[in-house]
């Protein structure tokens, strides 16, 4: 048998499923969700039906959790649980395959600012993620506030949520960022119409764009009852005197994103810069492992589209299949790739926002930690590397495993690239002691 | 579809997360933190950061953003760190 694993349902994996089922080999593709998209096609769940197709030869596993990823000799055994979302009744599996292709995308990335751990600060994307796949508003006057074109239309599907947005505020100036690599920005051009109608949404609302401005806190005791938002300087330093106090309820917060590295990491793929290194077939440093979409660069669903069908042709060849090379789908990435670079320039995260915080500011959410604790562990007790942070302060031993606070920590202890130091996780989420314990049925690699 | 939260009865549409029931209730957080006792709700919305456990059908730790409801759920907010009953 012949068969290539895809895990993630999103814009790649789901390209990678079609151009591997394409050549004829079996697919089996692997996603958390009930329906296919990912976060950028989020479907409204409450709809029957599922608006995308496989084709036939991929077995579309949905609701489906990578538990762990497993080296074995010549690929990998993908450990998956298939069921209610955290529920102790999932179905246990473990399938093999000599072709595999990570397409986990990646979530937002929030620096830690007083307040955040309120209830009522949302990231863009959870903000996104119930107005356009649930119908449910996450406040009634909420801010939009971070860096990247990602906030306009969270902004408008907020309205269309029936939330009253008092602002959008964008940390950067990317008029500037643009102007500054013309050709990078011409190569997005197709996006541009997109977001045209983005800026004519929100100005039929009367939301007004600010630029270089940030919410650096959350106020309320025991939930958001408003924000206090500062001029940045080029830096993100705010610049005196130029609070100023928003009542809103809710807050959605995006600073651009994280890939979910845990389980190319599992798959010992080498990181660079925070990303997974590949080479022009999405071929990862571990032989028979593509990586294709936000996990090898943060660059949106077209490039992710077009990274995903070169990996899904790269990883049938490796089963033996027929493959015309995917020159198409190659040429679409360089593309997409000058475009991402482009966007990267134009909205970059500066060093500013470690000045936001305060002693008392919770970096580590899960644990509790605060940005005092974690200075303490530096400069004080000489704490050096991750690991030894990690058990003096307990930041990133919590149940998101580092996922949220892992960037934030390896920056303000200034450990270099230690970002996928957080990311190893032998057990990728959370399963119960009983479902360790069961047998499951393993499909063997041919 | 029917639902508890804390006792009193909702209604739920198919297809709804429990993040999505709880917030369409009013509730802005249904959990609170095991040391500080802090209240916590929904934050990433998309599995990643675990802020938004739930007690559902008395299995505690589930993400109320992933779970979907099912006719008759019995969810209750989650206090600090609990055992299964």
């Amino acid at each position: 048998m012949r068969r290539v694993v895809v895990v993630g349902g999103g814009p790649a994996g789901m390209a990678a499923a079609k151009a591997a089922a394409s050549c004829g080999v079996e697919v089996v593709l692997i996603d958390a969700a009930p329906k296919l998209g990912g976060q950028y096609h989020r479907q409204d769940a409450r709809e029957s039906g599922d608006r995308f197709k496989l084709p036939d030869g991929v077995e579309h596993l949905a609701e489906s959790v990578v538990w762990a990823i497993e080296p074995i000799l010549e690929g990998h055994r993908v450990h998956v649980r298939t069921g209610p979302a955290d529920g102790p009744d999932r179905t246990g599996r473990a399938i093999e395959t000599r072709a595999l292709v990570l397409a986990t995308g990646a979530y937002d990335w929030t620096p830690p600012f007083p307040g955040w751990d309120l209830p009522g600060v949302y990231t863009a994307g959870a903000a996104q993620a119930m107005a356009k796949g649930q119908g449910v508003a996450v406040g009634e006057r909420v801010i939009v506030a971070g860096t990247g074109p990602f906030l306009l239309p969270v902004a408008t599907s907020l309205i269309d949520a029936g939330s009253r947005v008092s602002a959008i505020l964008e940390a950067n100036d990317p008029v500037a960022g643009f102007a500054a690599r013309p050709g990078g920005a011409l190569a997005g051009w197709t996006k541009a119409g997109e977001l045209a109608q983005y800026g004519a949404a929100l100005a039929r609302h009367d939301v007004p764009l600010r630029r270089r401005c940030a919410v650096i806190a959350a106020l309320g005791e025991d939930r958001v009852e408003a924000v206090l938002a500062a001029r940045l300087d080029e830096d993100w330093n705010p610049v005196p005197h130029t609070m100023r106090r928003f009542e809103v309820d809710a807050v959605a917060v995006g600073f651009g994103f994280t890939p979910q590295l845990e389980s190319a990491v599992a798959a010992r793929c080498e990181i660079e810069g925070g990303f997974v290194a590949v080479n022009a077939a999405q071929g990862t440093s571990v032989p028979g492992v593509f990586a294709a979409g936000e996990l090898t660069g943060i660059g949106g669903a077209d490039l992710a589209a077009a990274e995903g069908a070169v990996a899904g042709a790269a990883a049938a060849k490796r089963l033996g299949a027929k493959v015309r090379a995917p020159i198409g789908a190659m040429r679409r990435a360089r593309v997409g790739r000058r475009f991402a670079a482009a966007l990267a320039e134009a909205y970059p995260v500066r060093p500013g926002w470690r000045g936001w915080l305060r002693d008392g500011t919770i970096v580590c959410r899960c644990e509790e930690v605060a940005y005092g604790e974690i200075r303490h562990a530096v400069e004080d007790l000489d704490v050096g590397g991750a690991r030894s942070l990690k058990l003096a302060t307990r930041a990133g031993l919590g149940l998101c495993q580092g996922r949220i606070c892992g960037r934030n920590v390896a920056e303000l202890a200034s450990l270099p690239d230690a970002a996928d130091a957080f990311a190893r996780r032998p057990v990728a989420v959370p399963v119960r002691l009983g479902e360790l314990a069961e047998d499951v049925p393993v499909d063997e690699a041919p | 579809m029917r639902v508890r939260v804390d006792g009193a009865e909702h209604v739920a549409e198919r297809g709804q997360t429990v993040a999505a029931v709880l917030l369409a209730a009013g509730r802005g957080s249904w959990r609170t933190t095991r040391i500080g006792g802090r209240p916590r709700g929904l934050f990433c919305g998309i599995g990643v950061c675990f802020d938004c456990l739930v007690v559902v059908n008395g299995v505690p730790d589930v993400r109320a953003c992933q779970r979907v409801v099912a006719d008759g759920d019995d969810i209750r907010s989650q206090d600090g760190a609990e055992l299964p009953s």
